[in-house]
């Protein structure tokens, strides 16, 4: 009896294995006779709290236009994603099959072979139609792995009110930044400014502002501990020092929104990508209280980076067709359209600016222009890995823990450690 | 590691034995056992088989498991650390594409490089600090604690409760409410300081200060354990050896000393053992409490074998391989010693 009941236990253990088998050959199917896309589309979205809800509805709105494929929606937070992806992708199990990825990550995960061409019909749309700064960054060695979704860089937010109660203009140089922040302190009581301590990504207006940049990627060279750099780790920490900014090692993004929103500090240096959330706060109800403005200039220009996000399909993935149709989804003008319209982010597509919803939004108007100015980064696949020891020196200058001198320094050495045999 | 594992075997295998006593089959076993002892007097081994078979058989599953999940990984870390294996020349499959491994044999290459690095020593010097501050700490709280636990006075249990409840919780989510009370703008710790007018204290932005944070935070969760372990070891102790003291007219403190603390010998030398062993490599309290900053003020040798093999890029696995056997080799050598130390003050063990 007891017998019995394990073979027939087994037995259905096989059959589930074997119809669990059935459905991932299903789930492979790229098209069927009519050429109609079906399968399953697990794309990794990296967006914030604030803009998750949106992109997960226009992501399944592609099934509107496929019926037949099911968009599955996995939102990764931003800081893990890379790590995660690259867990997914190395061993290929439960790997997604469209990621979001930073415009920093796509040479990286392209040179270790991670990722699918984007289809050659599709790379000369992307040529032609989208912003030349934004088709770059999904480029490698020549080729053409990831379609750019938004684009964006740094800017200047701040809270209009309380600067007119200080009687401040919006600040353009880190000298009148810190004029302003005095007055605001004087007339409020608050802080200036907010500068995120424990992210290097906010590191690199000072170094552009000082006519630097992290490395010279044509020259083979790292320039991070040049006199620019030394510079810009000094304006950075004189920021802090003088009391015209706040700033924390730990939980900066959530510190910033909280402190900004509430009316605690008057300024931040942030992306489109906080809009959103900034709106969210108290200060914010009349959203016409937001202002921006271009990032403080240092000794020599005013340079915010060119960020944004690329879509790239996994070079593993069982349904690269559908998958690459959903990239192309996701990039259309129609939906860049609406992410500026509900999000205020920054299409790719140049026509998209032509659109009125794009037109009249005021975060778009001002960070085009921004976004044209910016510093293009070099696309070398150590990009995203820059960061990460340039985050400890950056946060050690700013919190006074070491000299800008001792902090350009190590980061140098941290850098030839990771670009063997760059000078 | 291996001496653990035998013992752990054996434990299994003794447990097994009187459970196969038990079980569903006893008939047979003992007819085999009893046929092998009459049959054969030479084989010890072959009657020890023929008698335990079946514990045998139920043990190997565990061997086999511990083999693959321990032995097999300790084998292939240290040969990538005599490699220079990284992601970019590692065997990995996407899709349906196989890209075969290419990395080389290197030797001693990587120890040479990391043991040349001042951040190795930097990091190590942190990490006995941190070690022995931890385990200092949270075994004099936890004695504390025992010593009061073990008197009768009321609601003694629900004290027990609301000491052992830190050990209740997951890790990660104690560590996560530490870092939210931690908030140097919005934490209540700050809040409560800044009520009773004291300014705001940089918790995790400040090196030191952070050195403290991540100390206490470990002491938090460490203290149930000790606290247990040291209560159970004060109950072994005869409250005839109390009374006879209290009777020749010695002092509280002196009872403390002659009584208690040699009573607990045994057992605070295993706690503190294993103790020092999971703090030395306590890397989720670090890693989620501060990453490890601010800059790298609290990198312990664990944490910064994680940033090598998964924050770099390329990840570096022969390089976090050789921070690995380092810290195998460091923790090894250091139980050694104790072990040693402590045979030499006649403690059998």
């Amino acid at each position: 009896m007891r017998r019995g009941i394990a073979a027939t236990a087994l037995v259905a253990t096989l059959a589930l294995a074997a119809t669990a088998c059935g459905g991932d050959t299903k789930d492979g199917g790229e098209t069927n006779a009519g050429g109609e896309l079906s399968g399953t589309v697990t794309w990794w979205d990296t967006s914030n709290a604030a803009e998750k809800a949106s992109f997960q509805k226009i992501a399944e709105g592609f099934t509107a236009k496929h019926p037949k494929v099911t968009v599955k929606y996995v939102n990764v937070p931003y800081g893990d994603a890379q790590n995660k992806v690259k867990n997914a992708f190395s061993s290929g199990a439960d790997a997604p099959d469209v990621i979001r990825a930073d415009v920093g990550w796509v040479a990286d995960f392209a040179s270790l072979g991670y990722l699918d061409e984007v289809p050659a019909d599709q790379v000369k749309k992307v040529d032609a139609e989208f912003l030349p700064q934004a088709a770059a960054s999904g480029k490698f060695d020549g080729k053409t792995y990831a379609v750019p979704q938004v684009i964006d860089t740094l800017g200047l937010f701040y809270n209009k009110k309380m600067l007119a109660d200080a009687g401040v203009q919006p600040p353009k140089t880190l000298e009148e930044l810190k004029t302003a922040a005095a007055a605001i302190k004087a007339k409020t009581g608050k802080t200036g400014l907010y500068l995120r301590g424990d992210d290097s990504y906010w590191f690199l207006p000072f170094i552009y502002g000082e006519g630097g940049d992290l490395v010279d990627a044509k020259n083979k060279t790292v320039t991070v501990d040049g006199p620019a750099g030394v510079k810009a780790f000094k304006a950075a920490r004189d920021l802090v020092a003088s009391g015209a900014a706040v700033t924390n090692a730990t939980d900066g993004w959530t510190n910033m929104q909280t402190a900004f929103k509430s009316g605690e500090v008057a300024m931040m240096i942030n992306g489109p990508w906080a809009v959103e959330d900034s709106y969210a706060g108290e200060q914010f109800k009349d959203k016409s209280n937001l202002g921006v403005a271009t990032v403080p200039a240092g000794s020599v220009k005013a340079g915010a980076p060119q960020g944004g996000h690329d879509l790239a399909v996994y070079a593993g993935s069982k349904n690269t067709a559908a998958a690459h149709a959903f990239v192309e989804y996701m990039t259309s003008q129609e939906v860049q359209v609406q992410s500026a319209k509900e999000l205020s982010l920054l299409p790719t597509r140049t026509a998209a600016y032509e659109q009125p919803d794009v037109k009249n939004s005021e975060m778009v108007q001002f960070f085009k222009p921004a976004v044209d100015q910016s510093v293009q980064r070099a696309w070398i696949p150590e990009n995203g890995s820059l960061f990460e020891p340039l985050k400890v020196e950056y946060t050690k200058a700013v919190t006074g823990a070491s000299s800008p001198e001792d902090a350009a320094k190590a980061a140098g050495v941290e850098f030839r450690k990771i670009l063997k045999g760059w000078k | 590691m291996a001496a653990d594992t035998s013992r752990s075997v054996t434990g299994a295998a003794a447990g097994e034995t009187t459970l196969a006593g038990r079980g569903p089959g006893p008939g047979r076993t003992t007819a085999k056992s009893a046929g092998a002892a009459a049959g054969s007097p030479r084989g010890g081994f072959r009657r020890a088989l023929a008698t335990h078979w079946y514990a045998w058989a139920m043990v190997a599953p565990v061997v086999l498991v511990l083999g693959v999940i321990v032995g097999w990984p300790l084998v292939r870390g240290v040969y990538l650390s005599l490699t220079n294996a990284s992601e970019r020349n590692v065997a990995r499959t996407i899709g349906v594409r196989h890209i075969e491994a290419t990395y080389e044999f290197v030797g001693f290459d990587n120890y040479a490089a990391v043991l040349g690095d001042p951040v190795f020593w930097q990091r190590l010097v942190w990490t006995v600090v941190w070690t022995v501050a931890c385990v200092s700490v949270t075994f004099a709280l936890g004695l504390t604690l025992a010593t009061i636990l073990n008197r009768q006075f009321r609601g003694r249990s629900a004290y027990r409760m609301a000491l052992i409840l830190p050990w209740a919780v997951p890790g990660f989510v104690s560590v996560f409410a530490w870092r939210f009370l931690f908030n140097r703008d919005n934490g209540i710790l700050n809040k409560i300081l800044d009520g009773g007018g004291i300014s705001a204290v940089p918790w995790l932005d400040d090196p030191t200060w952070a050195k403290v944070a991540v100390i206490a935070v470990n002491v938090w969760l460490g203290v149930p354990f000790m606290m247990v372990a040291l209560l159970g070891g004060l109950q072994s102790i005869p409250a005839e050896l109390y009374e006879a003291a209290e009777m020749d007219g010695a002092g509280p403190w002196q009872r403390f000393r002659h009584i208690t603390l040699p009573g607990l010998r045994a057992v605070s030398m295993t706690v503190i053992l294993l103790s020092t062993i999971w703090t030395f490599n306590m890397f989720p309290v670090i890693f989620l409490l501060t990453r490890g900053g601010p800059g790298d003020s609290t990198e312990i040798l664990v944490t910064q074998a994680f940033r090598q093999a998964f924050v770099a890029s390329p990840r570096d696995f022969a390089g976090s391989a050789t921070w690995g056997v380092l810290i195998l080799g460091l923790l090894m050598i250091f139980a050694l010693v104790y072990r040693r130390s402590l045979r030499k003050q006649g403690e059998v063990w």
